[in-house]
C-alpha cells in the first residue's frame, strides 16, 4: 500500500521474526467457549481472548507485551507455556511444533520454557518450605545435580539475592519482593531458554520493582535467557524490552523495537497509550497533546468488524473520510511490516513523534508531523534516532555490553541503564 | 547520603533491612515457623479450646487404659452382683444409685454392675466409633472432593450428584433397617458377632456422612486449583496426581482437621442414638447409648443411672466441639488477634 512497505521482501513483511528464532508463534488463537444448558451443553459463543497473534522471540531477547486489562496478553503467556492449549495456530519452539503436544511429550520441553507469575502471594504454596519450592523443578523433572538438590537450591537462592540459610522457611515469612525472588529462583532452576514473565512486578512496590527488574536483566545476560515480558506499565516495559508488542482486544496492534515504538509509534492505539504516559516536566506536559480514547473496551465475545480498534480510534473519528472509514469497518488490516521490523495492524498508520516519551528530548517537532497517509521515508528519522542513541550509549556504564551469544534480530541499541518513570 | 539519622531511625533502618542482613551465625538461631506451628501458638492462647483439648485427651486416655483403670478400682463392667440391688424393687441399695466408696457412680438396677467401669468401657466404644467413622468419611469425602474439584466437568457432576443423593437420603430410617437386617444375619464377608456390628455402624455413620466433607473439600479444591502455585507446578511438568497430593492436599489439612474434630462428637451421638433406639450395640458390648437405653426404664426412680452416661456424653461432645471451634479459629489466619 505504501512505498516503504513495498521495499521490503515478502518474508520481511509477513514474518515478525528471523529464521533462527527461539520461539515463533503464528496466527495463534485462543477462544474460550461459552456454554449454556444444564444437561445438554452447547456452545453459544466464544470469548476471543487471543485472535490471531504472530510474533517471534530470538535467543536472549526480551519481547515486551503491553496492553490494557483483558486484551489477552496473559493468555498469550499461558499459551506459550502450554498451560492452555491454543484453539488454532502454530507455536514453534526451537524449530519444533509444540501446539499439539500432549502432556507427556511436553514434559521434556518444560525445562526450556518457564514462567514467572504475577502474584508472589499465590504463586508459592504456603505449605511448602522455600527449599521444597525451589527444589520442585529438579524433583518433578528428575534432574540429578552434582552436589544434591539442597546445595543446588541454596546456590540458586544466593544467585537471586536470598539468604541460603532460609532454606527451611515458609513463604509467609518473606516480603513480596523476596517472594518474587523465590519465584524467579524456581523459574531459572533448570536453566531454561525462555521465560514468560506474567506481570512479574505489577504486584510489587515501586521501590522493589526496580530491584526485581534489574535481577531479571542480570540473569538474562548471565544465562542468555529470552523473556516474554507481559506488563501494563509502559516504563517498566521500556526499560527491559528489546522489542515491544502492543495488544488490543486479542490482537497485536503494533510490534517493533523498543526505541521506535516509544519515539515514533505508528498505530493510533499506541499514540493514545504514549500520550497517556506522564512526562515529569509540567511545562512539557502542558504543551503535549493528549489523545483520549472514548467509550469502553468492546466485548471480546463479539469484537468489532474490520479493524477491532475502529470503534474507539481517534483517527477514524476525526481524520478519515467516509470511504476510508468504510475500509476500517469492513476490511481486517493485515499485520505486516510497514517499515523494516515495524509491524502495524492498521490501514492508515502514521508516524507520530510528537508523543514521544523521551528521556531528554521532550516534545520536538509537533509541527513537522508527517502527512496522514503516513509512512515516513526511512531516512527522515535517522538523525533524531542517532542523536538519542549516542546519548544513551554515553549514559550506560562500560561494563554493560550485550550478553554473550546475544544476537539481536533487529537494531537493538545499548540499553539505557537509568530508570524512567516510576522506576526512577 | 548526607542526611543524618537519629538513633531511633537508624534502628528502624536496620530492622527494615530484614533477616537478609543478619550474619549466618545469627541466622541459625531463628528457626522458620510453619503454618502449623503458628496455629499451635494461637491455639495455646485460647483457654476454652485448650480446656476442651485437655478433656478430650483425658477421655482418650481413659478409653485406652480402661482395663487398667477398672482393675485398679477393683471393678469389672460386666460383673453381676445381686447383693447390691434390693431384691424386692431390684433398685440399687443406698442413695444416689448406690454410690459408695467402692462404686463411685453407683451400680445398675437389677444386675448391680458398676456404672463407672461401664462408662469407661463405653468410652472405648464411643471413641472407636467416632474416630473410625470419621476416618471413613474423610477417606471417601477427601478423595471424592479432590477428584470432583480438581477434574471438574463430568467427574464433578457425577460425584456431586452422588453426594446430593446421599444427603437427601433418609439416613436414620435406612440405618435402622440396615442394622435390623444385620442383627439377623449371623455373618457377612466372614465377619460376625460384635465386629460385624462395629463394622456396620461405622459404615452407616461414616458413609452417609461423607458428602459433607466431600463438599467442603470440593469447594476448597475449586479455589486452590486456580492458584498460581498450581499453574507453576503444571508449568514444571508435574502430573495431576502430584499436583493433587503434593500441592493441593497439604492446603486442605486445616479444614479437614476442623471438620474431623466437629464430626467425631456427631458420630458419637449418632452411635448413642442408634443404641438408644435399640438397633446399635447390645449387651455385653457396652456403649453409652445402650446404657441410656437401659436407664430410660428406671429414670423416675433411679435418675443417677441416667445422669452418668448422659453427662459423659455431654462432656465428651462439648469438649470435642470447643476444641474444634478453637482449632478452626487458630487455623484461620483472619482470626489472628
Amino acid at each position: 500500500m505504501s512505498a516503504a512497505a513495498t521495499e521490503l521482501t515478502e518474508d520481511e513483511r509477513a514474518r515478525p521474526g528471523a529464521q533462527d528464532d527461539l520461539l515463533v508463534i503464528q496466527d495463534v488463537k485462543k477462544h474460550f467457549p461459552i456454554k449454556r444448558g444444564v444437561v445438554i451443553r452447547r456452545q453459544v459463543g466464544a470469548v476471543k481472548a487471543v485472535d490471531g497473534v504472530s510474533f517471534a522471540v530470538g535467543p536472549g531477547e526480551t519481547l515486551g507485551l503491553v496492553g490494557e486489562s483483558g486484551c489477552g496478553k496473559s493468555t498469550i503467556g499461558r499459551t506459550v507455556t502450554k498451560l492452555i492449549e491454543p484453539t488454532s495456530g502454530s507455536i514453534r519452539f526451537d524449530g519444533r511444533e509444540i501446539s499439539g503436544l500432549n502432556r507427556g511429550r511436553m514434559r521434556e520441553l518444560r525445562r526450556d520454557i518457564q514462567m514467572i507469575f504475577q502474584d508472589p502471594y499465590s504463586s508459592l504454596n504456603p505449605r511448602h518450605t522455600i527449599g521444597t519450592i525451589v527444589g520442585a523443578p529438579f524433583r518433578i523433572q528428575g534432574v540429578k545435580t552434582d552436589k544434591g538438590i539442597k546445595s543446588e537450591v541454596q546456590s540458586l537462592m544466593e544467585r537471586v539475592g536470598l539468604n541460603p540459610e532460609h532454606y527451611n522457611r515458609y513463604p509467609h515469612e518473606f516480603s513480596g519482593g523476596q517472594r518474587q525472588r523465590i519465584g524467579i529462583a524456581r523459574a531459572i532452576a533448570l536453566r531454561p531458554r525462555l521465560i514468560v514473565c506474567d506481570e512479574p512486578v505489577s504486584a510489587l512496590d515501586v521501590s522493589i520493582q526496580a530491584q526485581v527488574v534489574n535481577l531479571l536483566e542480570d540473569l538474562q545476560s548471565e544465562y542468555n535467557l529470552a523473556y516474554i515480558f507481559v506488563a501494563h506499565d509502559l516504563s517498566v516495559v521500556r526499560h527491559i524490552s528489546d522489542r515491544v508488542a502492543v495488544m488490543y482486544l486479542g490482537k497485536i496492534m503494533e510490534l517493533t523495537d523498543r526505541d521506535t515504538l516509544y519515539k515514533a509509534p505508528m498505530h493510533p492505539y499506541t499514540h493514545a497509550l504514549m500520550s497517556a504516559v506522564p512526562v515529569p516536566d509540567p511545562a512539557k506536559e502542558a504543551r503535549r497533546a493528549r489523545i483520549l480514547l472514548v467509550g469502553d473496551l468492546p466485548s471480546p465475545i463479539d469484537p468489532p468488524s474490520g479493524c477491532v480498534f475502529h470503534t474507539r480510534c481517534p483517527k477514524y473519528r476525526e481524520v478519515l473520510d467516509d470511504s476510508e472509514r468504510a475500509r476500517c469497518r469492513d476490511e481486517v488490516p493485515v499485520f505486516e511490516a510497514k517499515q523494516p521490523g515495524h509491524f502495524v495492524h492498521c490501514h492508515f498508520p502514521e508516524v507520530r513523534r510528537d508523543l514521544a516519551v523521551a528521556e531528554d528530548e521532550g516534545i520536538t517537532g509537533a509541527s513537522d508531523r508527517p502527512s496522514p497517509d503516513g509512512n515516513r521515508p526511512p531516512d527522515s528519522t535517522a538523525a533524531g534516532d542517532q542523536r538519542s542513541r549516542s546519548e544513551v550509549e554515553d549514559a550506560s556504564p562500560p561494563d554493560r555490553g550485550p550478553a554473550p551469544g546475544d544476537t539481536p534480530l533487529f537494531t537493538n541499541p545499548a540499553r539505557p541503564n537509568d530508570f524512567e518513570g516510576p522506576l526512577r | 547520603m548526607s542526611i543524618s539519622l537519629s538513633p531511633s531511625e537508624l534502628e528502624v533502618a536496620a530492622d527494615s533491612v530484614g533477616p537478609d542482613a543478619g550474619g549466618p551465625g545469627a541466622e541459625k538461631a531463628i528457626e522458620g515457623r510453619s503454618l502449623g506451628q503458628l496455629a499451635w501458638r494461637r491455639l495455646k492462647h485460647d483457654k476454652v479450646a485448650m480446656a476442651g483439648g485437655v478433656v478430650v485427651l483425658l477421655i482418650i486416655l481413659v478409653a485406652i487404659f480402661a482395663p487398667l483403670l477398672t482393675d485398679w478400682l477393683g471393678q469389672k463392667p460386666n460383673t453381676i452382683d445381686y447383693n447390691l440391688t434390693d431384691p424386692s424393687t431390684q433398685l440399687p441399695m443406698g442413695s444416689f444409685g448406690g454410690a459408695s466408696g467402692k462404686h463411685w457412680l453407683g451400680v445398675t438396677p437389677v444386675l448391680g454392675q458398676d456404672v463407672l467401669a461401664q462408662l469407661m468401657y463405653g468410652a472405648r466404644t464411643s471413641l472407636i466409633i467416632g474416630f473410625a467413622a470419621t476416618l471413613l468419611s474423610l477417606v471417601f469425602g477427601v478423595s471424592a472432593g479432590l477428584a470432583a474439584g480438581y477434574f471438574r466437568g463430568w467427574a464433578d457432576s457425577f460425584l456431586s450428584r452422588i453426594m446430593d443423593l446421599l444427603l437427601s437420603f433418609p439416613v436414620l430410617l435406612f440405618s435402622i433397617a440396615l442394622l435390623a437386617v444385620f442383627s439377623i444375619i449371623p455373618s457377612f464377608l466372614g465377619v460376625s458377632g460384635t465386629p460385624l456390628r462395629y463394622a456396620v455402624i461405622i459404615f452407616v455413620l461414616g458413609f452417609f456422612g461423607f458428602p459433607y466433607i466431600g463438599r467442603i473439600v470440593r469447594g476448597q479444591v475449586l479455589s486452590l486449583r486456580e492458584k498460581e502455585f498450581v499453574e507453576a507446578a503444571r508449568s514444571l511438568g508435574a502430573s495431576n496426581f502430584r499436583i493433587m497430593s503434593k500441592e493441593i492436599a497439604p492446603n486442605l489439612i486445616g479444614p479437614i482437621l476442623v471438620y474431623a474434630t466437629l464430626t467425631i462428637p456427631n458420630y458419637i451421638l449418632g452411635e448413642a442414638g442408634l443404641s438408644y433406639i435399640g438397633v446399635g450395640f447390645q449387651p455385653p458390648t457396652i456403649s453409652w447409648g445402650s446404657m441410656l437405653n437401659d436407664a430410660g426404664n428406671y429414670f423416675q426412680i433411679d435418675p443417677m443411672y441416667l445422669i452418668a452416661p448422659g453427662m459423659a456424653l455431654f462432656i465428651t461432645v462439648l469438649a470435642f466441639n470447643l476444641f474444634g471451634d478453637g482449632l478452626r479459629d487458630a487455623l484461620d489466619p483472619r482470626s489472628r488477634r
